[in-house]
């Protein structure tokens, strides 16, 4: 009675509270093994929060689908660096969906502080975490939706090359808006006429990689399903990247204004520097929030249509009709969470390039035309 | 709190493979794409542009042409009008000079006769007179017998010849 009083409680957070919630799952989620999962689905009580984990976070191997016992999924090669016995590669198939350890490695147990990780047992018996650059699911989806962009993009240029004067064609009247858009209405409109032009190929990139990554992380099998741009790691590389842009491009004016805003009265600078404290922590909070605002979007996306899903198992373990029942509601909520997050996806990819070249071309402003000409050449 | 902790492997990965895409797609993609696409969009201008002089030179030319075409029109009524009176005065000289042509004709014509008839009149003079003289020689060798007889012969004779 009591489980089930805790399985009502999370219906009810999965359907108010999905942002809090999130917290609250991370915990529940590190209760189980994998290892249970894998061996008992079918004794198993269906567990909401391990399943969302599961299908959000990063895993060593491409789970494609589990039909009773048996599951398939794509092994993926293993890449560790112990610096006890140096380096080792070898197939994730061999931990054997989490239950067998191999060369001293094993996947951490849940309850463990590297859970689902990669670890090994260090010389005091703890549990060490090795260098770990394995091709995991993400990587994989990373490297996959590289080789995607860059035969789109490629094909496409070599059309192009064959000559400006003619018609688009496939693919290409269907990217070209997109590059148009881009270029005329985001990056030409933020950093302006002079300047555009050096920084809209990174700009493009950007919008294109986290655009197509969104995308396949809404496809549900093989090569989708990862959730890559929902990942801290991924995002917190482009905003750092959009950070380096904006550092590397920045002119005396902008770090000038850092330093001394201009306006602001002097009391506020001088013996206790408060406005250049605001302004330092304004040149971090920009990437930061590109980082934050792009995981938690695509994150909370991906939470929502699998709590949807959960629903019909949650009901379908008190009654399978009940699960029946629930299932057309779930489903019609998950189209329309699907819908959504189409949207969402070219939402957040456009954000995320307009607010970068909005960064951009503010670290570009100058405040005196006649300095122009020294800063010109960098 | 797996899920905000940045695992290093995927750093790493997408370090690297985010930058090899950059350079890629900026070196062999973007540049090609955007200089077509400004290439294009120079030409549409340059030809929206140069349609517009066209326009523009047709429009004089057109005024042009029908300028050309009045003058011409003007230039054939002239030419017409010119050729009219040249015909008019070329078929009056030919008439002014037929009639003068003939009014010569009939005056030398008329010489012609006049000195024809002269010539004639000489002539049968002087074939009368050789007549005459040969008739006297023949009436003197026959009848100049009887001194009465040659004169009635010559008589005679002289009233025949007064005839002209």
């Amino acid at each position: 009675m009591a489980h089930k009083n805790s399985e009502m409680l999370k219906v009810f957070r999965i359907s108010t509270l999905i942002l809090f919630w999130l917290t609250v799952s991370i915990s529940g989620y590190s209760n189980n093994s994998p290892s249970e999962k894998q061996g008992e689905s079918t004794v198993e009580k269906f567990n909401a929060s391990k399943l969302i984990m599961e299908h959000i976070a990063d895993s060593y191997e491409w789970h494609i689908a589990t039909i009773g016992n048996f599951h398939l999924s794509l092994p993926l090669p293993v890449l560790v660096y112990s610096q006890q016995s140096g380096f080792h590669c070898f197939s994730s198939s061999k931990f054997h969906h989490g239950q067998e350890s191999y060369q001293g490695f094993q996947i951490g147990a849940e309850g463990s502080k590297y859970a689902g990780k990669i670890i090994e047992t260090g010389k005091d018996g703890s549990e060490v975490r090795p260098i770990d650059i394995s091709i995991t699911k993400n990587v994989a989806s990373l490297f996959t939706s590289i080789v995607i962009l860059l035969v789109i993009f490629l094909s496409i240029a070599k059309r192009y090359k064959e000559g400006f004067d003619r018609a688009p064609k496939g693919l290409q009247s269907w990217i070209e808006p997109i590059v148009l858009f881009i270029r005329d209405d985001v990056v030409k409109a933020s950093i302006g006429e002079e300047k555009y032009l050096r920084y809209l190929p990174y700009l493009l990139t950007v919008f294109f990689f986290i655009l197509l990554n969104n995308l396949m992380g809404l496809v549900p099998i093989l090569p989708g399903g990862a959730n890559l741009t929902g990942n801290i790691a991924v995002t917190m590389i482009l905003a750092l990247f959009t950070f380096a842009t904006i550092s590397f491009s920045g002119t005396k004016d902008y770090y000038m204004h850092i330093v001394n805003a201009p306006g602001i009265p002097w009391w506020l600078k001088l013996p206790v520097p408060l406005m250049p404290i605001v302004e330092i922590m304004g040149v971090f909070t920009k990437p930061f929030v590109l980082m934050v605002r792009l995981f938690a979007n695509i994150t909370a996306g991906h939470i929502i249509a699998l709590g949807f899903y959960s629903l019909i198992f949650i009901f379908g373990e008190k009654s399978v009709y009940a699960g029946y029942g629930v299932s057309v509601v779930s489903i019609l909520f998950t189209i329309f969470m699907g819908l959504l997050e189409l949207l969402v996806a070219f939402i957040q990819a456009y954000v995320f390039t307009l607010l970068s070249a909005l960064y951009i071309g503010m670290a570009l402003e100058r405040h005196e035309s006649h300095e122009g000409h020294l800063e010109n050449s960098h | 709190m797996g899920l905000v902790t940045p695992e290093f492997g995927l750093l790493f990965w997408m370090v690297v493979s985010f930058s090899i895409l950059l350079w890629l797609l900026g070196k062999y993609a973007w540049k090609p794409i955007l200089n077509a696409l400004s290439a294009r969009e120079d030409s549409i201008e340059k030809a929206l542009r140069s349609a517009e002089l066209a326009k523009s030179e047709m429009l004089k030319l057109q005024a042009g042409n029908e300028k050309l075409l009045k003058e011409a029109m003007l230039e054939r009524e002239k030419i017409v009008k010119e050729a009219r009176e040249l015909k008019d005065s070329i078929i009056r000289d030919a008439k002014n000079q037929a009639s003068l042509e003939a009014a010569k004709v009939l005056e030398d014509a008329k010489a012609a006769i006049s000195r024809e008839r002269a010539e004639a009149v000489e002539e049968m003079k002087s074939v009368i007179s050789s007549f005459s003289l040969e008739i006297a020689e023949t009436i003197l060798k026959e009848k100049l017998s009887s001194d009465q007889k040659q004169k009635e012969i010559v008589n005679r004779y002289l009233e025949n010849v007064k005839l002209n």
